[in-house]
C-alpha cells in the first residue's frame, strides 16, 4: 500500500475542497472495496476523504412521489426500509443478494455505485490490463474469462460491473445525484452513470474528478411485480454469473407494463427497450418471454470461457419474466 | 507387583463422551494466541515478501535503492544479500523422510522457478511501511517460456519412483488388459480434478526471536519436528537451538506440515537485525507460497460381469507436479484395498510443470481419486442397472485384494446399509431425471469411503503436583481438530481423575517430540503416548505409595491397584490421590510414555476406516444451479473417543468434499502459470448456506489391532468420497455425468432438456 494522508471530512465543504487539493485524492465511504484495491496498489490515492459523516445518511420521499436515497445510506439499512421493501422490492432483494451481511453493514449506496470490477486481471499487477494500465493489452480476452462480459464489451475489456444493486436501480429508472468541486450538481440517468469499455476502458464513468455521489433518486413506485434472480456458483457470498431484475404488469392476460435489466453480462446493468417494448400489449407465453429473451440477447459475443452465460441469460430471463407475470 | 499389568481405572470414562472442548473457552473470547499475535520482549519489526512476477525465469536487475530510502525501512533483502544457505538439492530427496527435513532456502539464487515466488523482503518498523516499500522495488526479468499446461504436456509423463507416503508407483495383479478385452460389462471413463488450495483460516505467519545462538519460532506448524529440522537446515545451525512454539493453529489441512518461506525468512531477518521479526504470508500469496493439491487427469477402467462382480479394475493417474520437487500423490492407492477383482491396475505419472510444489492436502490420494473412481462405480452401476450399494456389496473383499492379509475391521457394508435405511435411499429412482419438484430435479447419490489408519512414533511426559494437578506434555499440536481435548480425557480417565485437574500443553519443541498433526494419526499416536505415561506414571505413584514410610500403603502387595474417582485403591484400603501425593512425594512425581511407529499389527493386516456418504441434491431447471439438500455419512472408524469432536472432522469433510463437487478449484492460466483466482473471493469454498442438514453415524467397533483405544483416524475420512456422493446424486438429478471436476453449472447447463420455465397462470 501506498502511504497516503486521510482526512475526515465533517462538511461537504470540507470533503469538496479536500478533493480538489489534491489530483489523486479519493472519497472513501464503507472502504470494503477501495482499500482492498489500495493494497494491492491498484488504487493509488495520495490523499482518502472520509465521506462517512456527511449527512447523507436519510431515505426521503421526494415531492414526486419517489425516494431520495443519501449515499451514505448502508446497503443492509437500504434493505430493511420499509418503503424499499414494500414499494421497491426489487431492490430490497438485490441488495440481500449481495456481498455478505458483514460487507452490506459497511458498504454504501455511492460506494456501491462506483465499485470497481472483480476481474481477476485486473487484480494482479503483474498481468496486463487495460483498465489498470492503458496499452498494455487485456489479459482476460484470450484468458480465464468466465465471469466476463458477453454483451457490450470490447477487445480493450470484456470486464464487468459487479453490483447487483445497480441493477434493480436500473430497472426502477433511478437517477444519481453528483456534486462537483465547483458545488455544482447534477442528475445522472443511472443508464448513464456506467461506460462500456470501447477503446477507453480506464474511463468508468462520467464522473469528473472530485465529484461525489449524494444521492440516488427512485421515480414513483410502478405497478407490477418484482423480482430478482441472481444466479451465481455458490448459495450466498458470491458475484452474479448472471443476474434478472425484472417488473412485469398484467391485466388479466395482458402484460401492460415489463422491464427488466440484466447483470453479470456487461461493464453496466443491461436493458434492452426493444425486448420490453415487444412484450407490451402480449398475452404472457412462454413464447413471447422466449423472444424477448433472444432479443435482449441478440447482440451478446462470448468469449470462450463466458459462453455459457449467453444461454444462462435467456433461460434466466425467461424465469424471471414467468415469474413476474404470476398473479394469485 | 507385576510391572505389566496395566493399572485399572474402573471408574468414569472419559473416553467416548462427547466433552467440550478444553480449549474452547480461550478461543472464543480471544486468548487462544496464534502465532502473528505472539509478542517478543524486544520491539518487534515486520517483514514483507515480495513475489515473483514471472513463473519461470531469472531476476536480471532488482533496484532497492528506493525501498530502502523508505522511512521506518530496516532492510531489504534479496538474493545479492541474503545470508548463504545450503542449496535446494534434487528433486526427489533419497529418502521419503527428507522431504519434510531437507533444506528450504528462499532469495538464494537469481532463479525464479514458480510465479510468486518469493525475490525479495521488506523489513520494517511497520508491516504498512514495509508493504509500501516493497511495491517500489524495481525488478527486470528475463522471461523464459515455461511450462504449465498438464493437458499439453502429457508426452512428458514419466514415473516416479514411489508416491508419496512411499507408497508403490505402480501395482500389477493378474492380467486386466486381457479380462478387460474379453468383458461385455465395462467402464472406461476419464475424470479431471482441478488444482485446489488448502486455505486454513490462519495464514502461514511467523515471529522469530534469536537470543545468542537460540532461535525462537512461534509459527503455525502441525509438526514440529518437521519444522525444527527444516529451519536448522536451511539455517545450517544445531536443531536443538531452535526453540518452536505453536500452541493454537488455525487449521492446516496439510499445509503446515514443512516449513514455508514465512519462517526461513523471519529467521534469517531476525538473526541479521538482531531483533524479532514477524513475517505473514497474504492470502493472495499462500495460493503461491504454502502448497496446493495438484490438478489430475485420472482414467478409470472396469470390467464386470453381468452380475456386477468386477473382473478387473485399473486406475491410471496423471498428476502435475513441480519440475524442482516432485510430489505425487498417492492417488490411486485407496484402489488397492478397496474392491475384490482378480486383475487390477493401479499407476501414477507425473508430469513436471514449472509451478511450485504440490503438497498434503486433507486426504492426499483419496480426496481426488475417489472422486473419480467412485463415480465410476456409479457410472457402472448405471450401465448395468445395478444398485450402487449393491453393486459395491457384490464386490465386497474378504482379505485385503492386493496385500492378501486380513482387514482389521471393516465394515463398509454395515456403513452403507445403515445409511440407505436412515437416508430413504429406497426412495431413489434408478432412472435418472425423473424426480422433480417444482422447478428442481432431485437426485440422491451415494459413495464409499475409505482412509488407512496410522501409527506414528510419539512420547510424552506427564507429571503430578502435591495438589494432585496433573499436567501433560508433547509437542503434539492441535490445529482445530480437538486433540486438547482428547488428550485430556485419556489422560483423565486412566488416571481416574476429574477432565479439571488435567493441563495439557502442546505445541512446544521442548517437549517429547511426537508424530504431530497429519494423516489423520494424531489422536491414535499422541494419545497412546499419553495412555503409556499415565501408566507408567500410576506404576510409580503405586509404588512409592508401597515404600514410603507413613503411607496407608506402606508394603502392601501391589496388585489389583485401581486409580478412579480421584482416588488409589489397593485392597480394602484407599486414599484420595493429592492426599497421597502430598504425603509420599510431596514435590510430585514424573513419568515419561512412549508409542512406536506401527508395528506388526499393521504388517499383517490392511488396516483402515470406512465409511459411507448419501446425497440429496436439487438442480434449478432453469439456471442448472445445484443445492445440497441433504447429507449423511455413516462412519466405521473403530472407536470414537469423542463424539462430539470426531463429528465436527467428519462435518468438515463433508464440506471439503461438497467444495470439492461443486466449486474448488485454482484456475492456472498456462500462458503465465499463475493462479488466476488467487483469493477467497474467487476461490470458492461452500459457505453455510450451501451447506444444509449434515447428519453424521458413528457404527463403532473398536479395532484392537489399531491402537490401545480401538480407534481409527478420523480427520480425512469425511472428505473421501464426499464429493463422489455429491456427483452420483447431479448424476441421479439430471442425468448429466460431469466428468470435470468442480462440476460448476454452465458444465450441467447444456444438457438439461430445453423446456424451460412455463409462463404459468396459477
Ligand atoms: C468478498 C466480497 C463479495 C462481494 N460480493 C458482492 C456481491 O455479490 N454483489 C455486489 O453487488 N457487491 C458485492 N461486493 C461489493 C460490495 O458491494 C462493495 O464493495 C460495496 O458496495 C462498496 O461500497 P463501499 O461504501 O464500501 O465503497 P468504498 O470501497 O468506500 O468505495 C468504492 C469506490 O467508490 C468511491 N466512492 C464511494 N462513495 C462515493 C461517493 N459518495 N461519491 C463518489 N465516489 C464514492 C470510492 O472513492 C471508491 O472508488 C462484494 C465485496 C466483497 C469484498
Ligand atoms: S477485462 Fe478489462 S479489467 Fe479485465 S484484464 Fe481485460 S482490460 Fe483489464
Amino acid at each position: 500500500m501506498k502511504p497516503f494522508t486521510y482526512q475526515r471530512a465533517g462538511e461537504l465543504r470540507e470533503a469538496l475542497a479536500g478533493a480538489a487539493g489534491t489530483p489523486s485524492a479519493k472519497f472513501i465511504s464503507g472502504g470494503t472495496n477501495l482499500l482492498d484495491l489500495m493494497k494491492l496498489e491498484i488504487e493509488r490515492p495520495a490523499h482518502l476523504v472520509d465521506i462517512n459523516h456527511l449527512p447523507f445518511s436519510g431515505i426521503e420521499e421526494t415531492a414526486e412521489g419517489g425516494l431520495r436515497i443519501g449515499a451514505q445510506v448502508r446497503n443492509s439499512t437500504l434493505a430493511a426500509d420499509p418503503r424499499i421493501r414494500s414499494d421497491y422490492p426489487v431492490l430490497a432483494q438485490a441488495l440481500l443478494a449481495g456481498a455478505s451481511a458483514q460487507i452490506r453493514n459497511k458498504a454504501s449506496t455511492g460506494g456501491n455505485l462506483l465499485q470497481r470490477t472483480r476481474c481477476y486481471y485486473f487484480y494482479d499487477r503483474n498481468m496486463p490490463c487495460n483498465k489498470r494500465k492503458p496499452g498494455s493489452g487485456c489479459a482476460a480476452l484470450h484468458g480465464f474469462n468466465r465471469m466476463h462480459a458477453v454483451l457490450g464489451s470490447s477487445e480493450a475489456c470484456i470486464a464487468v460491473h459487479p453490483s447487483d444493486m445497480a441493477v434493480a436501480m436500473t430497472v426502477l429508472d433511478a437517477s444519481v445525484e453528483t456534486i462537483d468541486t465547483e458545488r455544482v450538481t447534477r442528475q445522472i440517468p443511472i443508464g448513464d452513470l456506467h461506460r462500456l469499455p470501447g477503446t477507453t476502458p480506464d474511463i468508468e464513468t462520467p464522473l469528473k474528478l472530485g465529484e461525489m455521489i449524494t444521492a440516488v433518486i427512485l421515480p414513483p413506485v410502478q405497478p407490477g411485480r418484482h423480482i430478482y434472480r441472481k444466479v451465481r456458483d455458490r448459495a450466498s457470498y458470491a458475484f452474479a454469473l448472471v443476474s434478472v431484475a425484472a417488473i412485469v404488469d398484467v391485466a388479466g392476460e395482458t402484460i401492460t407494463g415489463a422491464r427488466f435489466a440484466l447483470g453479470g453480462v456487461a461493464a453496466k446493468p443491461w436493458r434492452t427497450p426493444e425486448a420490453e417494448a415487444i412484450l407490451l400489449g402480449e398475452k404472457v407465453s412462454t413464447e413471447v418471454f422466449q423472444r424477448a429473451a433472444e432479443i435482449a440477447l441478440a447482440n451478446a459475443i462470448g468469449r470462450g470461457g463466458n459462453d455459457f452465460k449467453i444461454p444462462l441469460a435467456k433461460r434466466t430471463i425467461q424465469h424471471a419474466l414467468a415469474v413476474a407475470s404470476q398473479r394469485g | 507387583m507385576s510391572n505389566s499389568t496395566p493399572m485399572a481405572n474402573t471408574g468414569k470414562t472419559w473416553i467416548g463422551q462427547p466433552v467440550d472442548r478444553v480449549d474452547g473457552a480461550l478461543k472464543v473470547t480471544g486468548q487462544a494466541v496464534y502465532a502473528y499475535e505472539h509478542r517478543a520482549d524486544d520491539p518487534v519489526a515486520y517483514g514483507y515478501i515480495l513475489g515473483a512476477g514471472i513463473a519461470r525465469g531469472r531476476i536480471s536487475a532488482i533496484d532497492t535503492a528506493q525501498a530502502e530510502a523508505m522511512p521506518g525501512v530496516l532492510r531489504v533483502m534479496t538474493h545479492k544479500n541474503a545470508p548463504a544457505q545450503p542449496a535446494f538439492g534434487p528433486a526427489v530427496t533419497p529418502a521419503v523422510r527428507e522431504v519434510f527435513t531437507r533444506p528450504r532456502p528462499v532469495l538464494s539464487t537469481d532463479r525464479v522457478r514458480y510465479y510468486d515466488e518469493p525475490v525479495a523482503l521488506v523489513v520494517a518498523e511497520t508491516f504498512e511501511a514495509a508493504r509500501g516499500a516493497a511495491g517500489l522495488i524495481a525488478i527486470e526479468y528475463e522471461d523464459e517460456r515455461g511450462a504449465y499446461d498438464l493437458s499439453r504436456h502429457l508426452a512428458d509423463a514419466y514415473a516416479p519412483q514411489r508416491t508419496n507416503a512411499g507408497f508403490q508407483t505402480d501395482s500389477l495383479v493378474g492380467d486386466f488388459e486381457a479380462a478387460f478385452a474379453d468383458s461385455d460389462v465395462k467402464v472406461d471413463t476419464i475424470y479431471t480434478t482441478p488444482y485446489e488450495h488448502h486455505n486454513p483460516m490462519e495464514p502461514h505467519a511467523t515471529l522469530a526471536a534469536w537470543s545468542g545462538d537460540e532461535v525462537t519460532i512461534y509459527t503455525s506448524a502441525q509438526t514440529l519436528a518437521n519444522f525444527q529440522a527444516g529451519i536448522a537446515n536451511t539455517l545450517q545451525i544445531p536443531p536443538d537451538e531452535v526453540h518452536l512454539v505453536s500452541r493454537f493453529i488455525g487449521g492446516g489441512f496439510g499445509s503446515k506440515l514443512i516449513v514455508h518461506a514465512d519462517t526461513i525468512l523471519a529467521a534469517l531477518a531476525a538473526r541479521e537485525l538482531q531483533r524479532p521479526v514477524k513475517i505473514a504470508l497474504t492470502r493472495q500469496q499462500m495460493f503461491a507460497n504454502a502448497g496446493h493439491r495438484a490438478k489430475m487427469i485420472q482414467s478409470v477402467r472396469l470390467s464386470a460381469d453381468r452380475d456386477g462382480k468386477l473382473t478387473g479394475i485399473a486406475h491410471d493417474v496423471c498428476s502435475a507436479t513441480s519440475r524442482f520437487e516432485e510430489f505425487c500423490e498417492q492417488t490411486a492407492v485407496f484402489a488397492r484395498s478397496l474392491y475384490a477383482a482378480p486383475n487390477r491396475i493401479t499407476r501414477h505419472r507425473l508430469v513436471g510443470l514449472d509451478t511450485n510444489r504440490g503438497e498434503w492436502m486433507r486426504s492426499p490420494g483419496e480426496a481426488p481419486g475417489m472422486l473419480a473412481f467412485e463415480c465410476a462405480m456409479d457410472e457402472l452401476a448405471d450401465q448395468i442397472g445395478n444398485d450402487p450399494i449393491e453393486l459395491r456389496i457384490r464386490n465386497e473383499p474378504e482379505v485385503d485384494p492386493e496385500r492378501n492379509v486380513p482387514f482389521s475391521t471393516r465394515n463398509l457394508v454395515a456403513c452403507m446399509q445403515e445409511g440407505a435405511r436412515r437416508f430413504g435411499w429406497e426412495q431413489r429412482q434408478a432412472k435418472p431425471g425423473t424426480v422433480r419438484e417444482g422447478r428442481k430435479l432431485i437426485g440422491l447419490g451415494m459413495a464409499a469411503a475409505i482412509r488407512p489408519n496410522y501409527l506414528g512414533a510419539s512420547a510424552a511426559r506427564i507429571g503430578i503436583d502435591g495438589n494432585g494437578r496433573v499436567k501433560v506434555e508433547l509437542d503434539m499440536t492441535d490445529i482445530g481438530t480437538g486433540t486438547y481435548t482428547i488428550l485430556a480425557q485419556i489422560a483423565a480417565t486412566s488416571l481416574g481423575l476429574p477432565l479439571s485437574a488435567i493441563d495439557v500443553q502442546l505445541g512446544d519443541s521442548h517437549f517429547p517430540r511426537t508424530a504431530g498433526s497429519g494423516g489423520s494419526w494424531g489422536a491414535a499416536s499422541a494419545g497412546s503416548a499419553v495412555h503409556n505415561a499415565c501408566e507408567a506414571l500410576k506404576q510409580k505413584i503405586a509404588k512409592v505409595a508401597q515404600e514410603v514410610r507413613g503411607s496407608p500403603f506402606f508394603g502392601l502387595n501391589l496388585d489389583g491397584t485401581e486409580f478412579r474417582n480421584g482416588e488409589i485403591r489397593i485392597g480394602d484400603r484407599s486414599e484420595n490421590l493429592a492426599n497421597l501425593i502430598k504425603r509420599v512425594a510431596p514435590q510430585g512425581l514424573d513419568a515419561r510414555g512412549a508409542v512406536e511407529a506401527a508395528g506388526e499389527n499393521y504388517r499383517n493386516y490392511s488396516q483402515h476406516a470406512y465409511g459411507a456418504h448419501f446425497v440429496e441434491i436439487e438442480v434449478d431447471m432453469d439456471t442448472a444451479e445445484i443445492r445440497i439438500r441433504r447429507m449423511l455419512s455413516v462412519i466405521g472408524a473403530g472407536r470414537i473417543l469423542n463424539p462430539k469432536t470426531a463429528r465436527s472432522q467428519i462435518i468438515g469433510g463433508m464440506v471439503w468434499g461438497i467444495g470439492a463437487a461443486l466449486m474448488e478449484e485454482s484456475v492456472l492460466d498456462p500462458r503465465y502459470g499463475h493462479f488466476v483466482n488467487h483469493d477467497l473471493a474467487e476461490y470458492h469454498v461452500p459457505v453455510n448456506a450451501d451447506v444444509p442438514d449434515l447428519d453424521v453415524v458413528f457404527l463403532e467397533e473398536p479395532d484392537s489391532n489399531a491402537n490401545v483405544f480401538g480407534s481409527k483416524g478420523i480427520g480425512e475420512l469425511g472428505v473421501c468420497g464426499a464429493g463422489a456422493a455429491v456427483a452420483n446424486a447431479i448424476f441421479n438429478a439430471t442425468g448429466v455425468r460431469v466428468r470435470e471436476f468442480p462440476i460448476t453449472l454452465d458444465k450441467v447447463l447444456p444438457g438439461l432438456p430445453i423446456q424451460i420455465s412455463r409462463a404459468n397462470r396459477s
